[in-house]
């Protein structure tokens, strides 16, 4: 059970990259998690010398929670790409969207120009 | 109306449907590039090179100059023509559903080996050197025995591992390597299939148009596939029997981890 907690389809229906980055997804959320309350924590507490360790906590989960979001990168093309769409930017959220379709890149499988099959990356699977 | 002309054929909505369907339907399985390589756009049809970061020193137009040129490495353009029978397209409207798209198939497969082809193999006229041609690791023999499969793939894993290159691993192979180990099962009756999963931790992949079979790491960075327009779907002409189509890409590829890769040539011992 350990393994597959939290799983939405039966098991045997899953390939092992499926469950892999199933544990990637399930570990980021705790990771984000424990952040938001040891920043709640922090903000709450009236002792500093408290504060001061719960903010040390909180910010090694920060380096959890990229680690395991650059394991994901890694394994997972779209998210890589638009990982690298939308951060380390500047420009306003919104619009980097609208460049990135002008631009004509970026695009998930299936909603690629007319006329395209919009198969792009496929890195992962078999068959 | 893009390139592709689509709106100038003579075919409606529900036929370029159903072209769509089979097109897509027949190239992924045999896209075996995508499933192993970094995979970056499309950026388009009118994007033309990708920047390799390096420069070119040229001569100066002038005295006391330093002058250099950015590398570039300009994208291919592959495009597979076939026709389809008017006949059949009206029929397509009349909603059969045992259409003869037999050329458009052909016209799939025919791509998709030869962007397998590129990236494993090479292609030397499109500027394109491919993994088995860039590997510095020696190939491995895989002779015809396929239960002794799992063994070659571990030592092409420890060679992987000695170069400093991480998993997960992936095994493109050829499509009579692929029919052999899915076949062969091991003494003790442990199928050669699962038994290479184990060991490589990625996928494997039928690869139509690899020779013999191609480890290679998963981990990204090393085999870089630039698309420019994605396969698509375009219209060239037309007669009275038959409507001229094409399938039609334009991409670059380069290796920039020579050791991240190890062929396996098919045959001897």
């Amino acid at each position: 059970m350990a393994n597959s907690a939290g799983l939405h389809e039966p098991e045997d229906k899953l390939t092992p990259e499926v469950i892999d980055r199933h544990r990637a997804f399930v570990s980021l959320e705790e990771e984000l998690e424990a952040i938001d309350w040891y920043d709640q924590r922090v903000a709450a507490t009236r002792d500093p010398e408290l504060a001061a360790v719960l903010a040390h906590n909180r910010d090694e989960e920060k380096e959890h929670a990229a680690m395991i979001l650059e394991w994901l990168r890694r394994h997972d093309p779209v998210l890589d790409r638009n990982l690298r769409t939308y951060l380390f930017t500047s420009a306003p959220v919104t619009e980097i969207e609208a460049e990135a379709e002008a631009a004509g890149g970026g695009e998930p499988a299936g909603d690629g120009p007319e006329g395209s099959f919009a198969i792009g990356a496929l890195k992962g699977e078999s068959l | 109306m893009n390139h592709l002309l689509r709106s100038h054929a003579p075919i409606t909505e529900t036929a370029w449907s159903r072209l769509d369907e089979e097109g897509h339907e027949r190239l992924v399985p045999a896209l075996a590039v995508r499933k192993l390589v970094d995979f970056s756009g499309p950026k388009g049809w009118q994007y033309s090179a990708t920047n390799l970061g390096r420069v070119s020193q040229i001569k100066a137009p002038g005295e006391n100059l330093q002058a250099r040129q950015r590398r570039v490495l300009p994208l291919a353009e592959l495009r597979a023509p076939f026709a389809i029978s008017r006949e059949e397209l009206l029929d397509a409207d009349r909603g059969a559903s045992d259409l003869d798209l037999a050329a458009l198939d052909g016209a799939a497969r025919r791509i998709a080996v030869a962007e397998n082809i590129a990236v494993f193999h090479g292609w030397a006229d499109a500027g394109i050197v491919g993994i088995t041609e860039a590997t510095t690791n020696d190939s491995i023999s895989l002779g015809n025995d396929f239960s002794a499969y799992p063994g070659h793939v571990a030592k092409a894993v420890e060679v992987l591992l000695g170069d400093g290159v991480s998993g997960p691993y992936g095994l493109a192979l050829g499509p009579s390597e692929y029919t052999g180990v899915v076949e062969t099962t091991e003494h003790g009756g442990l199928v050669v299939f699962d038994h290479l999963r184990q060991i490589l931790g990625g996928p494997i992949v039928w690869a139509p148009g690899v020779e013999g079979a191609v480890v290679l790491s998963l981990r990204g960075g090393d085999f870089l596939f630039e698309s420019g327009e994605d396969l698509c779907l375009g219209y060239s002409h037309h007669g009275a029997e038959s409507v001229h189509l094409y399938l039609e890409e334009s991409f670059s590829f380069r290796v920039t981890t020579p050791e991240a890769a190890v062929a396996l040539t098919s045959g001897g011992v």
